[in-house]
């Protein structure tokens, strides 16, 4: 399990533990990754997390057609694995959870601890650094490479 | 409630002591109807109902015993009522401690097997 913010560790990893997750990966809504655990490759981890940011935004997007809340949990049950995909909002923005479990952990058992997860990320989350920076292209590249540094610990 | 179980739910929690009841699809542990006390929150308790009576059923079902018809838990503080009924749902009890449990199994079975 790796993690750009190391405070986000230890909420993610009770959640992984309690709900036995094979895959679990959280991301902004811009689809940058907080956090991961089981992912082993970076092609899969940053195509994971583009694709779940895009199903969020397009499913809030058809809810927003329907006039209704946006949803905040996409299930797809599969016969061997079951994929959740859920946001929330921190004090740091509104992020995503792409969880990957076997099919038969119960998807109620899942949202308790999301729930549980997201309480604990809220009250962990530590006051915003003083004066945001602005992001210069020449950083980009650079930051991306620490951001995969800091989750693939190479 | 307005759920087609709400009469049957209340019929329940009618009981002394019965502190909440709930309906849960015993596939994906989510709640289908519930009566709860005030301040009882019912996904927890549904999720880990459901986990619970899988996993008996797999280990009575391994063992060569079928299908459990009841689970009941007691424990300091009170009991958790388990009652499988058909089309996969399972009728949950939570009770306190000075509860009629012999009554409320025989209430549990007999609605569980009108749960459809």
């Amino acid at each position: 399990m790796r993690a750009i913010e190391p405070w986000v560790l230890g909420p993610l990893g009770t959640f992984v533990s309690e709900s036995q997750a094979r895959l679990a990966l959280l991301m902004t809504t811009s689809g940058q990754v907080v956090a991961q655990h089981g992912f082993a490759g970076s092609l899969d981890l940053m195509a994971s997390a583009a694709l779940g940011s895009g199903i969020i935004a397009s499913t809030s997007e058809l809810a927003v057609q329907m006039g209704w809340e946006p949803f905040r949990i996409v299930m797809h049950h599969g016969s061997r694995r079951a994929h959740f995909l859920g946001w929330f909002d921190t004090p740091r923005g509104r992020w995503i959870a792409l969880v990957v479990f076997s099919a038969d952990t119960k998807l109620g058992l899942v949202q308790v601890f999301f729930e549980r997860m997201v309480e604990e990320l809220v009250a962990a989350t530590p006051p915003e650094p003083g004066q945001k920076k602005e992001v210069l292209a020449a950083d980009f590249e650079r930051e991306l490479n620490a951001s995969l540094r800091a989750l693939f610990g190479r | 409630m307005t759920t087609p179980y709400g009469a049957m739910l209340d019929s329940l929690t009618r009981l002394r002591g019965i502190r909440g009841v709930l309906v849960v699809s015993m596939e994906d542990g989510l709640v289908v109807a519930e009566s709860l006390m005030a301040g009882m929150k019912g996904s927890p308790i549904a999720a880990l109902s459901a986990t619970l009576a899988t996993r008996v059923a797999e280990l009575t079902g391994s063992s060569g015993h079928g299908l459990p018809r009841f689970l009941h838990l007691q424990g300091g503080d009170g009991a958790l009522l388990v009652a499988p009924a058909a089309s996969d749902l399972l009728l949950v009890a939570v009770a306190g401690r000075d509860v009629p449990l012999g009554l409320l199994r025989l209430e549990m079975l007999r609605m569980a097997e009108r749960l459809t």
